[in-house]
């Protein structure tokens, strides 16, 4: 069976295959400030009497609020989440995906439903995890339960040995160009291989994270020792491995490998229209922006610091640096790092997913060329319909802030 | 169910940020005043040309993107009757399907304002304007229930119990 097969099978007691209908318990139902409001008015309208489950919201996705209406609609999850016991994580905690295995909310096997679509990077842990819009979250929260159609599963294997200035990030961006922006639409994606073994749970995060932009319902990484060791930092209680069987059942299977896989960048408005950055350097960039639940973890900022230590970002090029949580901003602060950050130049936010969608701190003027780590780049996502946003590794962003244009970060550490 | 009304012609890959964009869903309080800014970038006139039951025929991968289900909801609030395109995003179909906006998988030809008409339970859809006809395959039963009573909210309203169990 494929991990996604084993845990909902574990979940309802009898195998199942994909492309039944099961309603399935859930371990744990969130959602955050763009999505909470709208499942509360549904679950006030369906009468809700008792929150089932363990249910989290997080306000992270414009915090703190830039506006009167986003200041508004945090206040009502906050009058809720006290009114019905929720687990509140408020402005400056860390946004969702990051913050809520951080506190050890989320383990390998459970079903997680996330009321927000890069739901999936919690796959990275050997979790079910899947996003849903806000009547489904709702009725989660309400019944402890979701229906799913068991999705088939494509197995992803990258082999082999990454150079020393190519990320999960270009893996990833690899992956998607490869398979396309609806590549995996309404099945798992599962990542195996050497090259996913020996990564850190933080890179391991980046793949799951953006299984999404090829359409996948979760994608998910075996949960082997590295994870569990990271895992027992955080919760209590037991911890258990999970993977595929030897003899699961893939709809296809892909193979990378590792060695052939260059500092890769999404053009603007496509994440799945791939190019290795070598073949685009040169274009002036205007401003780079390291962060969001894809590229704002603490391993991101160590690696845009091997090239920021003792250089300077170009003048005409801002540099807008958000770790993704508390933890990440504090780590940042106790390795030094943080200085790193200031010194080359960079504006550090505090956590939120701020410019990634559109919100704040850190928009694209008209014309302006951006780099950023973050999940998507949709014309107008990140501010004005006339920028033009590539989607890159912290790598290539610090290089590309360094040169003041699109670079190749093999440059600095090739 | 049949809906009728003219066709929106759309590509392929259309976001649910181009649908409502990010940075105007936050500066924006309620569904009601983001009605205004339904594909604010793609057809900023949108709002006020859509009339009741009228349909959008797109490409692949229809509602690609974020799990906002403001998305289908304001769709379906400015009054588009049913979404056809070649395939979905899988949350923006879940969505569609939980606020009662038919979210339609078939290949249909079509120009701008041509004569659509939609038989929900018969899996026929016909361009009146050229003349052809085109199947798709019916809703499994679950989920047409929804669709007929409008979304969940309705049929737990008119049912007293959510669908699904």
């Amino acid at each position: 069976m494929t991990m996604v097969e084993k845990i909902i099978s574990s979940k309802i007691g009898r195998f199942v295959s994909p492309g039944e209908h099961v309603v399935v318990p859930v371990d744990l139902v969130y959602a955050h400030d763009g999505t909470a409001p709208l499942a509360i008015e549904v679950m006030e309208n369906l009468g809700l009497r008792e929150m089932k489950g363990r249910v989290v919201f997080t306000i992270d996705h414009a915090s703190p609020p830039p506006n009167v209406e986003s200041a508004s609609s945090q206040i009502r999850m906050r009058e809720f989440a006290s009114r019905w016991g929720v687990e509140l994580l408020d402005a400056g905690e860390g946004i969702c995906h990051q913050v809520i295995p951080e506190r050890g909310m989320v383990r390998p096997w459970d079903v997680v439903i996330g009321a927000d679509s890069h739901t999936v990077t919690l796959g990275a842990l050997g979790a079910l995890a899947t996003g849903v819009g806000s009547t489904d979250a709702a009725i989660a929260m309400m019944t402890g339960k979701i229906w799913l159609r068991v999705p088939e599963t494509i197995a992803l294997r990258i082999e082999g040995e990454l150079k020393s200035y190519v990320t999960a990030k270009d893996v990833i961006l690899e992956i998607i160009g490869e398979l396309g922006s609806d590549g995996a639409n309404y099945k798992a994606v599962e990542f195996l291989g050497s090259t996913v073994e020996s990564m850190s749970v933080d890179s391991r995060m980046v793949l799951a994270n953006m299984s999404v932009e090829m359409g996948a319902k979760a994608g998910l990484i075996p949960a082997d020792a590295k994870t569990i060791a990271w895992l027992k930092e955080r919760v209590s209680g037991e911890v258990r491995e999970i993977g595929p069987d030897n003899e699961a059942d893939y709809s296809s299977i892909h193979t990378f490998s590792a060695e052939e896989i260059k500092p890769n960048v999404s053009l603007p408005g496509k994440v799945d229209e791939v190019v290795p950055v070598e073949e685009v350097e040169g274009e002036d960039v205007q401003l780079v922006f390291m962060g969001s639940c894809s590229g704002g973890r603490f391993e991101d900022f160590m690696g845009a610091a091997r090239i920021m230590r003792g250089r300077r970002r170009k003048e005409s090029t801002r540099c807008v640096a958000i770790p993704a949580s508390k933890e990440v901003y504090m780590r940042l602060i106790d390795s030094g790092l943080i200085k790193v950050l200031l010194e080359f130049g960079c504006l550090i936010g505090p956590p939120t997913c701020g410019p990634c969608i559109g919100a704040h701190m850190g928009l694209a003027g008209p014309g302006e060329v951006v780099v950023s780590t973050s999940t998507r780049n949709f014309p107008g996502r990140m501010g004005s319909p006339d920028s033009r946003v590539y989607l890159a590794s912290p790598l290539t962003a610090a290089a590309s802030a360094a040169a003041g244009k699109l670079t190749d970060p093999g440059r600095f550490l090739g | 169910m049949r809906i009728c009304g003219r066709a929106w012609r759309l590509g392929d890959d259309v976001t649910t940020d181009h649908i409502i964009p990010g940075r105007l869903k936050y500066s924006v309080a309620s569904l009601e005043e983001m009605r205004r800014y339904v594909f604010h970038d793609l057809i900023p006139d949108f709002p006020e040309l859509v009339r009741p039951g009228d349909i959008i025929v797109a490409g692949r991968n229809f509602g690609y993107g974020s799990s906002r289900e403001h998305a289908a909801r304001l769709l379906r609030m400015v009054g588009v009757g049913a979404v056809v395109a070649s395939s979905f995003a899988r949350i923006f179909y879940r969505n569609a399907v939980n606020v009662g906006l038919p979210a339609i998988e078939a290949e249909v030809e079509a120009d701008q304002w041509d004569l659509i008409d939609v038989d929900l339970e018969g899996g026929v859809i016909e361009n009146r304007t050229r003349g052809s006809t085109f199947r798709f395959k019916p809703f499994p039963r679950e989920i047409l229930e929804i669709l007929e009573e409008g979304g969940v909210e309705e049929y737990f309203r008119r049912r007293g119990r959510l669908p699904w169990g």
